[in-house]
């Protein structure tokens, strides 16, 4: 019989683990991010093409210079650098100039993560903060939209994509579309659910697919990668108010359906709020922090000056989000006094 | 297959835990073997919780197989046993498990010999309760699921406080194992004799023996031998890690929690593994002593696995040399892979606490050794957790050293090392280590 003729290694217990690993989780999320990714770029064409391209490359590029700077091993492989990139290029409209859209992807990494520390570190959805400083530093040009489906999508860019940097687009009206979300709000008019649901509107390039959204979650869900309770607090709060707004009057508030579809609300309660770094930790802390995103998105499109509220209401939940996970914290084995539970 | 699903379902359990994969089919069917004598016995004196046992032979003595060789030095102690016939070489120190030096009786089995066990008085049901308590300090039983703790002091329950829940705990829920299984299997009236010691100590009112599902053929054994005589009921449980932990059980069957700091006795329960209730029933009635125990010996690195009745006292270097192990053999830890204690070398020997013996090779040792990420605050670790700790939290304070607020604000000193967060964090963050470090840190402080 063979005797042990090796060193062995001392190590200390588990001596087995669950195979998952920080890598396999975002390389699935990325994955996850695939089908709305490629209905963007079938639905907006080139022009949504070059932006998903750039606002990757730029934060791809941002997080390896970052590392190197700071003389640690480079982080790309752990793929959370690519959907931060993926995830904040879904979120801009589909003929942003190409140099804001990678000044936008330097700041989602730059400022919002590599900042405050790199991987797990960052206190609000990196790609939120990137596109929350072109609102605010551009906001003509983020609030510009091509239609979806136009003919000639595959082979010609609006004049705004190639932009020269540091100068001001022009936008033609011909190409110039109003979300269904600002029509509501500022023409009274409503957009067909049907419409919202498969994509057949302008809006930034990766809201418009929600199904293909709903599909990427849960795909998240049962490959037990994503909180399910996030999206579903955030939607059914969603669900929940506007449905009651709607039934006590239905000519000042939009149907819950619409709000449902509608904008950003999809890819924000699906794959933005879920974001684990600045989601709470605990199952009823993520149940809370979807309810209060929710109801920000009511309260903002509804009441507020702009007609989509989603990003700034999951900022607001990244922001709360410390708060509910030092107010809400498992109760733990043993805590009970044993004359209470005998 | 909806049926057995929704059977599973109404299975009891407790909240929280993991589900590691089984790894028990290749010696689950595997029936205990007898393991040969080592050339030299190495019985370390301290293999319980507590003072080592005092040595009661000199150098050159001759002993039998079974007579006493060291005598309990106080409470929390107990005596040891020749696990063969032979001549005692020496008294002197041998390396642990932990690595530490400790008093030890070198013994030479006698080749020829018939090794028949010596007898000594018999203790029988009908003794007092104290008589049964010292019967079994007497025959030397600590608690053989793994924590070794001295089972006479966990069975003296204090004036104030009663037992009306005895727990047999069958559940085997470390991946690997097997002894429990078998012990369940082929030494069913042993475990019965034993409740009746157990019940007669304790005061108890009513038996449950809990096994997990995935050993459904012992827990039919069990109940279709169960003596009428006996208030005792077989209770399935789910599958789940750390299932046979003695909190979990307990919340599992009972409903109750033991209380932060506490005992199971503050919530009227007692838990006893299935193995030490199966060797009081093999040892009292013959006034004999453990001078053996059931290992199940295994892990994709071992040639010839099984569940063996190997010899206390077994260098761990004999041990593998007879069941082989491959050329790539890269980590032999003593246990489960959950909670098992990597062996420091192969110069130690088997104690009574000692489970398992398990081996890897190259591939599964690779496994843990993935790179280490920054926590990404998933919540796996404060899913998984059975104590309903925040193990993230708690990681945190760990790299700071914060040990004083882990303890008073996280309640660090309710974890009791199962290891489930480092199981699944996905940042492979070494939690359960920290902890342990941190505990000790705790414990050491709160001496001064």
């Amino acid at each position: 019989m063979a005797g042990v003729s090796k060193t062995l290694e001392i190590r200390t217990s588990p001596h087995i683990l669950s195979g998952y690993s920080v890598d396999t989780i975002m390389f699935n999320v990325v994955l996850a991010l695939l089908p709305v990714t490629a209905f963007a770029v079938y639905a907006f064409g080139l022009p949504a093409l070059l932006t998903l391209t750039v606002a990757t490359v730029s934060c791809l590029a941002t997080e390896e210079l970052a590392t190197r700077v700071a003389g640690k091993a480079s982080a790309l492989g752990d793929w959370s650098a690519a959907i931060t990139g993926l995830l904040y290029g879904l979120t801009l409209p589909p003929g942003l100039p190409l140099w804001m859209v990678a000044v936008g992807g330097i700041v989602s990494v730059g400022l919002g993560k590599t900042l405050f520390g790199g991987l797990g570190a960052n206190p609000f959805n990196p790609a939120l903060v990137g596109r929350a400083f072109l609102q605010a530093a551009f906001p003509v040009s983020m609030t510009s939209w091509t239609p979806a489906f136009g003919a000639e999508r595959f082979y010609t860019l609006p004049a705004s994509t190639l932009t020269a940097p540091l100068t001001k687009p022009s936008y033609h009206d011909a190409l110039s579309g109003a979300t269904p979300l600002a029509r509501w709000k500022f023409d009274g008019q409503l957009t067909e659910v049907s419409d919202l649901a498969f994509g057949a509107i302008p809006g930034s390039t990766g809201e418009t697919g929600a199904l293909l959204i709903l599909l990427g979650g849960v795909y998240l869900v049962a490959r037990n990668m994503m909180s399910w309770r996030i999206p579903v607090a955030i939607l059914a709060t969603v669900a929940c108010t506007s449905g009651i707004l709607y039934w006590l009057d239905p000519n000042a508030y939009p149907s819950p359906l619409f709000m449902l579809f509608s904008g950003g609300l999809m890819l924000g309660a699906v794959f933005m709020a879920t974001d684990m770094v600045s989601s709470p930790m605990t199952n009823a802390g993520c149940v809370v922090y979807g309810a209060l995103i929710g109801l920000l998105v009511v309260v903002i499109r509804l009441w507020g000056g702009m007609p989509e509220g989603v990003m700034y209401a999951i900022l607001l939940g990244n922001a709360v989000t410390p708060h509910i996970d030092n107010l809400i914290r498992p109760t733990i084995y043993g805590a009970r006094p044993a004359e209470e539970m005998s | 297959m909806l049926a057995s699903g929704l059977r599973l379902l109404g299975l009891k359990s407790f909240r929280h835990g993991i589900h590691p994969p089984e790894a028990k089919d290749e010696t689950s069917g595997l029936a205990i073997r007898q393991f040969p004598f080592a050339p030299l016995l190495v019985v370390p004196l301290q293999q319980h919780l507590g003072k080592p046992s005092l040595p009661i032979v000199r150098e050159g003595e001759r002993v039998v197989r079974g007579q006493r060789i060291a005598r309990p030095d106080g409470m929390m102690s107990v005596s040891m046993h020749a696990p063969a016939s032979g001549t005692v070489r020496r008294v002197a120190l041998a390396p642990a498990i932990s690595g530490r030096m400790v008093p030890a009786v070198y013994l030479e089995p006698q080749p020829g010999s018939t090794q028949e066990v010596a007898e000594g008085a018999p203790c029988t049901v009908e003794a007092s309760a104290d008589e049964i308590v010292a019967a079994i300090q007497d025959a030397g039983v600590v608690g053989l699921g793994g924590a070794a703790f001295p089972t006479h002091v966990k069975l003296k329950v204090p004036e104030d406080k009663h037992v009306d829940t005895l727990i047999i705990n069958g559940a085997e829920c470390e991946p690997y194992l097997t002894t429990d299984h078998r012990v369940m299997l082929e030494q069913r009236e042993d475990v019965f004799t034993g409740i009746r010691y157990l019940l007669k100590v304790s005061g108890a009112e009513r038996v449950i023996l809990a096994v997990e599902a995935n050993k459904t053929d012992a827990a039919e054994h069990l109940e279709k031998g169960l003596p009428t005589d006996l208030p005792a009921d077989v209770e399935v449980l789910r599958v789940k890690y750390p299932q046979g932990a003695e909190k979990m059980l307990i919340r599992a069957l009972l409903g109750r929690e033991v209380p932060s700091g506490g005992l199971p006795l503050d919530v009227h329960a007692l838990c006893v593994n299935v193995a030490t209730s199966a060797e009081i029933g093999r040892l009292l009635p013959h006034g004999r002593g453990i001078q053996e125990r059931v290992v199940t010996v295994t892990g994709p690195a071992v040639k010839n696995k099984g569940n063996y009745r190997i010899p206390i006292g077994t260098p761990l270097r004999f041990l593998l040399d007879h069941v082989g192990v491959s050329a790539d053999v890269t980590r032999v830890f003593l246990g489960g892979p959950m909670m098992g204690a990597a062996a420091s070398s192969l110069d130690i020997s088997l104690t009574k606490g000692i489970s398992g013996v398990v081996a890897f090779g190259e591939t599964e040792a690779e496994r843990t050794h993935s790179r280490i990420h920054p926590c990404i605050r998933c919540g796996y670790c404060v899913d998984a957790c059975p104590m309903f700790l925040d193990p993230s939290q708690l990681g945190a304070l760990a790299r700071n050293e914060e040990h004083d607020r882990m303890a008073a604000e996280y309640h660090l000193m309710d974890c009791f090392e199962c290891g489930c967060c480092t199981y699944v964090c996905p940042s492979h963050i070494p939690l359960v280590q920290h902890f342990r470090v941190a505990k000790a840190a705790v414990r050491k402080a709160q001496a001064h």
